[in-house]
Parts: structure tokens; C-alpha cells; sequence
């Protein structure tokens, strides 16, 4: 009896506690959610349905939805920040909208949520190295800002195979993530080049260099800066050549909702800034000498000629200089992640200056 | 309770047979020549086994990546300038479980030992800072301190003593982690975006079980009510959650829900949403698991229960339920324990418990290529919790007496 009356005393109890539970719970965590809708909207802002500018300003900092789990592009550091050339961008439309490139969060989204959390709201720019196709372009609802890294997919083999190019591949096994656009590529380029080949199929992408490694395919085959990448982590790296064909186009670029046109030029001439940065040589070193430059390209960049920034919707005539200032130009980005001072040593290609061989060009201020 | 007279009337146990090494040996490896290959083949295999494991362990792991990112996997992206907020929650932890212990049990039992040893072997540990061991050796100083306190209050009232330092531990814990305001000079908001690593995998579970359970009690008693109205209910709940599988709602939590809220309605707390959607979750499985337990209760227990005049309400609380969860403590404990491990999940959804900020750290340039290590470290965690927790459960069997009387 004895135990029975404790147990009910308990049972009891315990309801209590979960009330209280709840309580405490829902108390805390909707507190701040209570204090910003408070918060007045200014009544400009109120006419037109509630622009994403206007939102993010309101919030006081940028929501960008990004990668947490790829080398290079987006990770958390040991010191549990995020660090990568998307995570950049992120810091650097921050930089533009607050003048403070650290007023942003970034929303870790998985591949396949990543339209999604960007659709419902949840974030307000999506810089994920989301490549850039028409059927994202249009079906999704997607705008995509200015390309930042344009990759492509690879295959890498090992230096004694003798393996020079696609055709030599016949009947070779090759590995390859599954649920990829990249599987997708690889299929649809052996069949238009009529080489029979087999596939081998793994979940992620250390699934797929491990079974690499380990002798089980010929071949290996994702994104070329995953490959060099990955290169330098396996057993014999100098054993190993990432073979001179590229089997697809992978522009990888920030993109936003439709339906923002304002936002959208905010993102895109962020992203042109850092170019335009790199072709007049500032950095967020030397920026400061630039400061009284007789150079009207660079004055209008800088903020002391015209009103550009007013042009997509910011007071701070000096936006694009924040960015560099804060963030760096594109050449600063780039090597500061995937440069030669970083494990990947990708070499730049696509990636230069029109004026260096590359595709990078963007259209002037003025 | 048994009382004297009924133990003095049980039969003695079978006198325990007692062999010397090598008799046991032979009795239980090699008794025949069939169990003599087996004994060897098996024993040659382990050892193959072992060896490649071990080679790999002590030889070719780099066990660096653990040290290096021992905050990260621990507390993810919490601030390191709050993180003595960590430390005053396992102070209250280490002061709640003294007290509850001596409590329950007037003598130290082999239960203590585990809780109490475990801090001391952690120290241990070599790449621990002397800051580190300095703290735990204090969570163990006050563990002790709150049993020695325990020992002043009433054992006669103990039930209410427990819900009340439990209700206590929790409101504080939640306090203390979340803090105030933006601007609060003291204690300052930590958002829950910022809260990772075991940390959140442990909270996940720990509010899952306590707020799924009285859920799923509620489920079970509503399916089993004579009102029409509620049993259905019960029923549709239960059965449209138990036929979706728990990702899916975390989706739904994680991705939708922003998609059916108003305009300008504030975002919900994402490790909110990922809590509510593991608490409607199990809550489904806790009340069939619950429902075996209340029809293994017969019905004369109702029907005396009616005799002695008690109402409806009070039949349930004193008599039924009683009995009832203490029939499914086993398969309750086992159900928990998947959750725990569930709350790997909202790795998916774009949340750095445990087993997300493992994945985050894999994708580190300066870590690549560590995933063996990585993933045995995190499958070590998640083991010590889940038999942390299913040995409480025996514990809890053994003192209710499942399965004796």
C-alpha cells in the first residue's frame, strides 16, 4: 500500500511539473518573439507589403540561408563560427545593409530544405552553392544574383591507371554520390560520348573518396573544387590526377525570392562590388589610400560621387566601402578559403578577372 | 513490502558451484571437441578483429580532432564567454541528484557509484584542462554535499520532496541557459540558434521524455475513456502520428509551419518547433505503450476499487495507473532511450546537436578525413547516455519489485 500511495503522490506531482515545464519552456523562448513585434514599423514602410529590405532592416540583422557541412564554402570552425566563400557573402550583404558585416545568422539548411526555408521566409538570401539552372531560375522562384564560383564537375583517377580521358573509362567503375545532380551528369555525359561504364553508388560524399581510396572504383567523380579538395586528404595524394574534362556547368551564386526586385539588385550589385573592388586593386588593406582617389570609377565604388547606394534602398552612401573594408574584394575572398593558403590550393580558371583570363565581369557604376 | 514472516518461509537459492580457473575453462570452452573448435575458432576470430580495431585506434586515428573541437561537440556554438553557465547547471545537476539519492536510498549502493565514479574517470581524461577537472571535481564536492543535505529532509514526504527539487532544477536550469533580455546586464539572452552539441541532444531528450510522457499517459486513458468524443480523438491522434515517420514532422515543424502562420506572425524558436515535433511523437508511442500496461490491470481491481467507494478519478490515480506503468517501465525505458537517440534527426533539419556538429566539424579543412573518428566518438556518447539510462531503469525495476511480486 505503502508504495502504491507514493507512486499516485509522484504521478501527481509529476503533471505539475510538466505544467511548470511548459511553462518555462514556451516563457523564455517567446519572449523575444513578443518583444519584436512591438517594435513600431516605420509608417513608410508600411504601404508597400513589407519589402525584404525593409524586414531585414527591421530585424536588425541578415538571416542567409548557407551550408554548414561543405569544406571551403561553409563550415563551423573549432571555435564555432561560421567560415567559408559562401558564408563571406553572407558577411558581406550584412556589411552593406548594416555597415557591419557580423549583423547576420546564418540558417543552416540542407540540400534538400534549402528552397524551401528560402521560400517560406524563413531566410532572407540563399548563398549555398546552389547551382544556377533554368528550372530553379523559373520553377522555384528563384533570382540568381551574379555567379561567385563557377565550378564544374570532374573525375579524378589514379596516375597508374593510365587514364587520359573520358573514352579511356570504358568499363571502368566510378563513384559517385547518390541524389546528386552530379550523378545525373555523369550518366547523362557517358551516354552522349556512348561509353559504357559502371557506377558506384554511395551516400555521402566521405562514403564516396573513401571507397575511392580504398581501390573499390577506378574513377572518382563530383564538383572539381571537391575534388581537389578531397585530394589532398587521401592516403597518396601526388598518386592521384583530376583529368582535364569538365562533364558539366555548376555556376554556383546567391539567389533570392521572386518578386523583390529591389533585394535582388541589392544582393547582385553586392556581389559586382567585390569584383569591382578586385579590378581596381583595393582591399580591404589599402582601401583606406583609395579614400581620396581622382579615379570617378572608384569614387562612385567607394561612395563619394553619386548616391549608388541609395539606388538599392540604403542611407549609407558608403556600402560598397563597408564591404570592402569588412569582407575584402573577390580576390581577398576567394584566397582566404579556397587560395593557395588554404589546404584546397584551387587554382582560379573560371574564376579570374576578364582582364586575367577568367569570367569574372562586372558592369560599372555609373 | 514483504514482511519477516514470509522471507523466513522462502526456499534458500541452489548453493553456488564454485570451480578454479582452469575447471571452469574446461567446463564451460572445452567440455567437448566440438566446443573446443568452437572455443578456438571464435577466440581466433575476436582476436582478428580486435587486432585491425586496435591497429587502427593506437596507429593510424587521428585523435586530435577531439580535443581540438572538444567545446564545439560539447556545447556547439554556445558563447565561451557564458559557458560557465554549463558549469553552474551541472553544479545544480550534481546538487539535485545528492539530494534525490539520499532520498531514495539510505545506503550508498553500486547505483551512486556510477553516477559519482564517473566525473573522477572523466578527470582522467589527458587532454582535460586543469579548469575542466577542477569543475567537475567540484560538481562532485556538491553531489556529496546535496546527499549529505538530503539526509534532513523527510523521507515521509519524500515524493513531494523530489517533484519540488525537480521543478526547481528545471526552471533554473532553463533560466540559467537562456537568460533574460538582449540588453540584461547579468545573465544575458543566449539565443537557442547558439545551443549544439550534446548539449542540445541532451536537452532535446530531456524535455522530450518529461513533456511526451504525461502526453502519452493522457493518450492512453483518453483511448480507453467512455466518452466518445475523446476516444476518438485519442485514437486519430495516435494513429496519424504513429503512421508518419518522425522526420517528416520535423520537416513539416522545420519548413512549413513559417508557410501556415500569418504574415509578420514572429518566428517560433526553431529548437522549439524540433521539441514539439519529438514530444507529439513519442507522446503517440508512449500512449500504446501505456494502453498495454492499463489492460494488463484486471478488472477486479476496477470493480474493488468501486467497493471501497473511491471515484472514478481517484480509482485511476491510486489504482490503475500505479499498476499499470509499473508493468511497461521496461518497454517505456526502451522507447525513451529511441528517442534519445531520435533527436539525432534534427541533424537534418539544419540543427547542430551531437550528431550535426560532428558533421560540421567534418566538413573543417583543417579536420578532413576523420570521420572513423568522429563517428566513434559520437557513437561512445551516445552508448554512455543510453546505458546511463537504461541501468537507472533496472534500478527502478529492482525497488518497484517488476516482475518479483
Amino acid at each position: 500500500m505503502k508504495s502504491r500511495a507514493k507512486f499516485n503522490k509522484t504521478g501527481m506531482i509529476l503533471s505539475m511539473v510538466v505544467g511548470m515545464i511548459i511553462a518555462a519552456c514556451i516563457g523564455p523562448a517567446a519572449a523575444p518573439a513578443v518583444v519584436e513585434s512591438d517594435e513600431p514599423t516605420a509608417p513608410a514602410m508600411q504601404e508597400e507589403a513589407q519589402s525584404t529590405l525593409s524586414i531585414v532592416q527591421e530585424r536588425g540583422e541578415l538571416i542567409c540561408v548557407s551550408n554548414s557541412m561543405l569544406p571551403g564554402f561553409g563550415f563551423l570552425d573549432s571555435e564555432g563560427n561560421f567560415s567559408g566563400f559562401d558564408t563571406d557573402y553572407c558577411h558581406a550583404i550584412a556589411a552593406a545593409v548594416f555597415g557591419d558585416a557580423n549583423a547576420m545568422e546564418i540558417r543552416p539548411a540542407t540540400a534538400k530544405e534549402r528552397f524551401t526555408v528560402l521560400s517560406s521566409g524563413e531566410g532572407d538570401v540563399l548563398v549555398r552553392n546552389t547551382t544556377w539552372t533554368m528550372s530553379r531560375d523559373t520553377d522555384l522562384g528563384l533570382n540568381f544574383a551574379p555567379t561567385t564560383f563557377y565550378d564544374g564537375q570532374g573525375i579524378m583517377v589514379r596516375k597508374d591507371s593510365g587514364v587520359m580521358s573520358l573514352a579511356d573509362l570504358s568499363g571502368a567503375s566510378i563513384c559517385v554520390a547518390t541524389g546528386t545532380t552530379t550523378e545525373l551528369n555523369l550518366a547523362d555525359q557517358m551516354a552522349a560520348a556512348g561509353i559504357s561504364y559502371e557506377p558506384v553508388v554511395l551516400e555521402t560524399a566521405d562514403e564516396v573518396f573513401n571507397t575511392y581510396d580504398a581501390g573499390r572504383c577506378d574513377a572518382v567523380t563530383t564538383d572539381k573544387s571537391g575534388l581537389v579538395s578531397r585530394q589532398t586528404i587521401l592516403a597518396d595524394p601526388s598518386a592521384h590526377v583530376i583529368l582535364d574534362v569538365t562533364l558539366s556547368k555548376e555556376p554556383l551564386g546567391p539567389a533570392v525570392r521572386h518578386g523583390d526586385d529591389q533585394w535582388f539588385d541589392l544582393v547582385s550589385w553586392v556581389v559586382f562590388a567585390t569584383i569591382l573592388a578586385e579590378e581596381h586593386g583595393i582591399t580591404s588593406t589599402n582601401i583606406d589610400s583609395f579614400m581620396n582617389s581622382e579615379d570617378p570609377n572608384i569614387r562612385k565604388l567607394l561612395g563619394m560621387e553619386g548616391d549608388f547606394c541609395a539606388k538599392i534602398g540604403l542611407s549609407n552612401a558608403g556600402c560598397f566601402a563597408d564591404v570592402i573594408s569588412q569582407v575584402g574584394n573577390y580576390a581577398e575572398i576567394y584566397n582566404r578559403n579556397l587560395g593557395p593558403d588554404t589546404i584546397f590550393n584551387l587554382p582560379r580558371g573560371l574564376n579570374n578577372l576578364y582582364t586575367d583570363g577568367g569570367i569574372l565581369y562586372a558592369p560599372p557604376i555609373r | 513490502m514483504t514482511t519477516a514472516a514470509t522471507s523466513a518461509t522462502r526456499s534458500l537459492p541452489p548453493p553456488s558451484e564454485r570451480y578454479t580457473i582452469l575447471g571452469w575453462l574446461r567446463k564451460n570452452l572445452f567440455s567437448s571437441l566440438f566446443n573446443t573448435v568452437l572455443t578456438v575458432v571464435a577466440v581466433a576470430f575476436i582476436v582478428f578483429i580486435l587486432q585491425s580495431l586496435l591497429r587502427w585506434a593506437f596507429t593510424s586515428a587521428e585523435w586530435g580532432v577531439i580535443p581540438a573541437n572538444f567545446n564545439l561537440i560539447m556545447r556547439g556554438r554556445y558563447p565561451a564567454a557564458e559557458a560557465w553557465r554549463l558549469w553552474l547547471v551541472l553544479y545544480l545537476l550534481g546538487g539535485a541528484v545528492g539530494m534525490i539519492w539520499s532520498l531514495t536510498t539510505r545506503q550508498i549502493g553500486t547505483a551512486l557509484l556510477v553516477v559519482f565514479v564517473l566525473p573522477f574517470a572523466l578527470m582522467l581524461v589527458p587532454f582535460f584542462s586543469w579548469a575542466i577537472r577542477l569543475n567537475l571535481l567540484l560538481v562532485e564536492v556538491i553531489g556529496i554535499g546535496g546527499y549529505a543535505l538530503g539526509r534532513y529532509l523527510p523521507i515521509e514526504r519524500r515524493g513531494r520532496a523530489i517533484a519540488y527539487l525537480l521543478i526547481g532544477y528545471l526552471i533554473l536550469m532553463l533560466v540559467v541557459l537562456r537568460g533574460f533580455g538582449e540588453d540584461a546586464n547579468t545573465l544575458p539572452a543566449v539565443p537557442t540558434t547558439l545551443w549544439g552539441g550534446l548539449l542540445l541532444s541532451l536537452l532535446l531528450a530531456f524535455f522530450g521524455i518529461a513533456l511526451s510522457f504525461p502526453l502519452g499517459v493522457l493518450l492512453a486513458l483518453g483511448r480507453q475513456s467512455q466518452l466518445p468524443a475523446i476516444r476518438i480523438a485519442s485514437v486519430i491522434y495516435i494513429e496519424f502520428i504513429r503512421g508518419v515517420p518522425l522526420i517528416s514532422l520535423l520537416f513539416m515543424g522545420q519548413v512549413m509551419l513559417q508557410l501556415f502562420l500569418p504574415d509578420g506572425f514572429p518566428t517560433i524558436d526553431r529548437v522549439l518547433r524540433a521539441l514539439v515535433a519529438i514530444t507529439l511523437f513519442s507522446a503517440a508511442y508512449t500512449a500504446e505503450n501505456v494502453r498495454g500496461g492499463l489492460q494488463s490491470v484486471s478488472r477486479g481491481q476496477h470493480e474493488a476499487a468501486q467497493a471501497l467507494g473511491l471515484s472514478g478519478y481517484q480509482t485511476t490515480m491510486l489504482i490503475i495507473l500505479p499498476q499499470a506503468l509499473r508493468a511497461v517501465i521496461p518497454v517505456l525505458v526502451g522507447q525513451f532511450i529511441g528517442l534519445f537517440k531520435d533527436t539525432s534527426l534534427v541533424a537534418l533539419v539544419g540543427l547542430f546537436d551531437l550528431l550535426g556538429i560532428a558533421r560540421t566539424v567534418l566538413a573543417n579543412p583543417d579536420w578532413l578525413g576523420t570521420q572513423q573518428e568522429i563517428y566513434v566518438m559520437v557513437a561512445g556518447l551516445y552508448w554512455i547516455f543510453s546505458y546511463m539510462m537504461s541501468y537507472a531503469s533496472r534500478r527502478i525495476e529492482e525497488q518497484l519489485g517488476v516482475g518479483k511480486r
